[in-house]
């Protein structure tokens, strides 16, 4: 039987090896396995609960589990207004998780500040954190997080692993 | 133990017992839409009212204690306290003006010990202090943030402040101004929060066609200046 996958593998004419690039396998079980550390503040967590409940899994998209501890995620989901008074603690949990990470903005206060257009509300988490993916919606539904999900995955899977080392290390 | 156990009683009743009391230090109660309110002349005896009021009137439930900015009124500061007894259901509002350059008055934790958050509260958004109060400190922004919020000589975007290590505040961008609804208007799509204008809202509200196209004549638009250009 012909199966047809990513990286064109074609069982009756290879065997058992897959050919690949580095990058491409250094990807793929990145993005396979993105553990979620998240940044519930306030009623983005709900629905950020609710994406991971049963209904609408989160772990089918390999986020097996959601890791309270920076030092054991990959992707921290911003649910929630940030306040100016919390800001600083969202950075700290930031650089305390280690490369490769990412940020997933969820819901319309992470993204801009939201309906809160005032003094204490910080406009977006992007002002402190690098964010990868904007999610809009009050809450955003649970569908459109794993929308988020499979985009940053997308995101992941095209990104030069083995050049950034390298510059890195340089 | 009070007296009103187990008969029941008003607001109006009870309020008038309070005014029998105190005499002048309260004004004549108050009644509007089933909500009894009294005056106190003087704030600085905001203890021993509350403690009559806890004890004798049994009302021994503090709602809320909430206060108000007359800016550009002499006695500055309005505090209103919200008391409930639970055994009668019944509520009293007692309100009572403090000047801007005293800023001060008793606190009523000795009589409600739930005061303690409120008065917190009032001190961080307002500035008003509580003399007697054990642990008076900023309990929504942190210590150290320069203004107090909710004046209304503070803007709405807020100020830029910056305290290292702790937090910092920027100024908002405001786009133009609050983006307001109109609650009662005939459409969701008129119900959409935009910069609002006065003259536009009963089009909002009625859908008054002979009034759309005299909008429209005049700002190009039937629903009025659009959220730039601002008449």
């Amino acid at each position: 039987m012909r199966t047809e996958t990513e990286i064109g593998y074609n069982s009756k004419i290879e065997g058992d090896v897959v050919v690949t690039t580095v990058d491409a396998a250094l990807n793929w079980f990145r993005k396979n396995s993105v553990w979620p550390m998240p940044m519930g503040l306030a009623c983005c967590a709900i629905e950020l609960m609710a994406a991971g409940a049963s209904r609408f899994d989160i772990s089918r998209f390999g986020s097996e589990v959601m890791r309270f501890s920076p030092r054991q995620a990959d992707c921290m989901i911003v649910a929630g207004t940030v306040t100016y008074k919390m800001a600083f603690a969202v950075k700290r949990i930031w650089d305390q998780m280690p490369e490769p990470k990412w940020c997933i903005a969820m819901g319309a206060c992470a993204s801009t500040g939201g309906m809160y257009r005032s003094y204490a509300v910080l406009q977006g988490v992007d002002q402190i954190v690098p964010v990868d993916i904007y999610v809009s919606g009050c809450p955003p539904r649970p569908e459109a997080v794993l929308d988020a999900l499979m985009k940053l995955q997308n995101k992941i899977s095209k990104e030069p692993v083995i050049e950034k080392l390298m510059i890195a290390n340089l | 133990m009070g007296n009103l156990i187990f008969e029941k009683v008003t607001a109006l009743e009870a309020a008038k017992k309070f005014k029998a009391k105190f005499g002048d230090l309260i004004s004549e109660p108050l009644e509007f839409r089933s909500e009894t309110s009294v005056q106190l002349a003087d704030a600085v005896k905001i203890v021993e009212v509350c403690r009559y009021a806890k004890n004798d009137l049994d009302f021994n439930y503090l709602v809320d204690i909430s206060s108000l900015d007359n800016y550009g009124d002499d006695p500055r500061w309005t505090v209103v306290y919200h008391l409930r007894g639970l055994r009668h259901g019944c509520e009293l509002r007692i309100k009572t003006d403090v000047g801007e350059e005293k800023s001060e008055l008793p606190s009523v934790i000795g009589v409600w010990a739930t005061a303690n958050w409120h008065e917190r509260e009032i001190y961080d958004m307002m500035g008003i202090r509580f003399s007697g109060h054990p642990d008076l400190r900023r309990i929504l922004m942190w210590e150290g943030y320069p203004y107090f919020p909710l004046r209304k000589d503070f803007p709405l975007a807020g100020k830029p402040s910056e305290l290292p290590g702790v937090a910092f505040t920027k100024l908002t961008p405001m786009e133009g101004g609050p983006f307001v609804t109109v609650a009662g208007g005939y459409s969701a799509q008129s119900r959409e929060p935009r910069i609002r204008i006065p003259e536009t809202d009963s089009i909002e509200t009625m859908g008054r066609l002979e009034r759309r196209k005299e909008i429209q004549e005049a700002h190009g638009h039937p629903k009025g200046p659009g959220p730039i250009e601002k008449k």
